[in-house]
């Protein structure tokens, strides 16, 4: 199977790899996958208090060069969004930008699993209620 | 001068050696003959060609050109003996012991049989990859017709206790059949001195064609038959019908002839490759050889290489260096190679090995530059890995309550 070559340019330059400070207020982070299921993504965002947009994310991924492209261009969506903007993410998106063939799919969904975990962190470490998520897609 | 890119995939197939090439080549335009043709030199020629690479190829196995039956490759070979053997003993028993880490052309078929109304106990190799000789002997029951043990594991290269497994065989009145793809041609195989009854294997192993291959039916202390799987004119004494694969099977015999010759050297220089690029990997840190290292094939190395996932590892070399991995991240099921998860291997190592083949055109400048690739990839990956980071920080990985999916 070969790879389109968005996919290779994220992953040998990919965007934001790094770690954000976790215990900041202002930084949510997402810890999704298992690494018995070959990848694992942790997805960080933070969050500028006065304006409510996302100035930073950073990620760091355990994968396939699909995972690690789906999470690269995850942060770099992310960056300049309010976390409202930010939930609204699809997977599919992902899919399309990258042109990830079926058996991929389910590296885009970690990567909005990831995003959607990483918002919830910020909410909850802010005193918002978590949003609630619908299991819509099986993976 | 390297060219790219490099073939490190030996267990998967090898390239026709150019020799054998040069061997089979009259037989497609000129000698075209039916070798089952028994009324003019057409068919003369073929049968010629047919019986002299039948003795090429029993001379690798020490067997007896006449208990050489020819086949489509190892998978119907391992059909035709695991299924001859059930059908044809089923007065005997119906009972067959193989192991879990078997190829799955033996273990489907397998399966097969126990849909057929026969019984299958599946061994449990120990963290080494090698079957425990205790557990075999405790398996056998009186219905015990077959013991189905490979010689060489395809993932991790490891070398069955064959000659302990056929003695225990024997001494119990019980065939033994093994599947000898990866081993026949790279090591020495003889099936008198290893006590085989029957015997798989393939010729795009070691440098021959695809599309054939052949099945040592013992003929000799005791008599071996089998139930033929493929009916038609009775071609190979019954057992095997269709028109023989002239070019094909003068490719085998060729590519045997070489093997016998060049083994011993060969196996040396591949030994030594694969021990260079071997130690040279696990100077990395958290690197681990999946498989014995002693009992294994010449020419094999599996590596896990913690913390980084393998398909993403490859991805880092994969336009100049082709190989393996037991991650089977492309697969729909997600699930690694059931090998490694037999040597008691966790999934995320599993997921984050490679399998490196060497082979007859394998060159120390190419084993260079694979140590240099894939030590930098896995340094790169691992600067983006949270589990390295993880690790790095001191977490047990075990204490985290993973979203599983």
């Amino acid at each position: 199977m070969a790879y389109s070559e968005k996919v290779i340019d994220h992953y040998q330059n990919p965007k934001n790899v790094g770690t954000l400070d976790k215990s900041k207020q202002n930084v949510g982070t997402g810890l999704v996958g298992a690494p018995e299921c070959g990848d694992v993504m942790r997805l960080q965002i933070e969050v500028d208090d006065a304006t409510g947009l996302i100035k930073d994310a950073k990620f760091k991924t355990f994968g396939c060069g699909s995972a690690i492209a789906s999470s690269s261009l995850a942060t770099e969506w992310l960056k300049g969004k309010t976390v409202d903007e930010a939930v609204k993410i699809d997977n599919m998106e992902i899919v399309e930008e990258l042109n990830l063939p079926p058996v991929k799919i389910h590296c885009s969904v970690l990567a909005e699993d990831a995003i959607k975990a990483a918002i919830n962190d910020y909410r909850k470490k802010n005193g918002l209620e978590e949003l609630k998520f619908d299991e819509s897609i099986v993976h | 001068m390297l060219n790219f890119p490099i073939y490190l995939d030996h267990n998967a197939t090898t390239p026709c050696d150019p020799r054998v090439v040069d061997a089979m080549l009259p037989y497609f335009t000129n000698t075209y003959g039916n070798a089952a043709s028994r009324n003019h030199p057409f068919g003369w020629q073929a049968e010629e060609a047919v019986d002299y690479a039948r003795e090429q190829v029993a001379k690798l196995i020490g067997a007896d050109p006449k208990e050489i039956i020819f086949t489509s490759g190892a998978t119907e070979g391992d059909n035709l003996a695991i299924k001859g053997v059930f059908e044809m003993y089923a007065s005997k028993g119906n009972h067959i012991i193989t192991c879990n880490i078997e190829h799955k052309a033996v273990l489907d078929t397998c399966k097969h049989i126990e849909k057929e109304g026969g019984e299958v106990t599946y061994l449990k190799v120990k963290p080494d990859g090698l079957i425990d000789l205790a557990e075999l002997e405790a398996a056998i029951k009186p219905t015990t017709i077959l013991i189905a043990i490979m010689y060489g594991n395809n993932e991790i290269g490891t070398i069955m206790p064959v000659k302990e497994i056929s003695a225990i065989a024997r001494k119990n009145g019980i065939l033994f059949f093994t599947d000898a793809t990866q081993a026949v041609g790279k090591i020495p195989v003889d099936v008198n001195k290893d006590g085989i009854d029957l015997l798989a294997f393939s010729a795009h192993k070691m440098y021959g064609p695809k599309g054939i291959g052949a099945l040592y039916v013992r003929r000799k202390n005791p008599r071996v038959k089998v139930t033929a799987q493929i009916d038609g004119g009775g071609h190979e004494r019954g057992m095997r019908s269709g028109t023989l694969n002239v070019p094909g099977i003068v490719g085998f015999g060729k590519a045997c002839e070489i093997c016998l010759n060049e083994m011993e050297e060969e196996g040396k220089r591949l030994s030594k490759l694969r021990d260079k690029l071997e130690n040279a990997l696990l100077q990395i840190e958290e690197a681990y050889v999946n498989g014995d290292k002693e009992h294994r094939l010449p020419h094999v190395s599996n590596i896990s290489f913690k913390y980084v996932e393998g398909e993403g590892l490859m991805m880092g070399f994969n336009k100049n260096i082709a190989l393996s991995s037991g991650s089977a991240c492309t697969s729909a099921s997600l699930e690694p190679s059931y090998v490694l998860k037999a040597l008691g291997l966790g999934d995320d190592l599993a997921h984050s090995s490679l399998r490196f083949g060497l082979g007859r055109f394998t060159t120390e400048e190419q084993i260079d530059y694979t140590i240099e690739q894939v030590t930098n990839t896995v340094n790169k990956l691992r600067e983006m890995s949270p589990l390295w980071e993880m690790y790095k920080e001191g977490i047990d990985l075990n204490t985290i309550e993973w979203a599983h999916h």
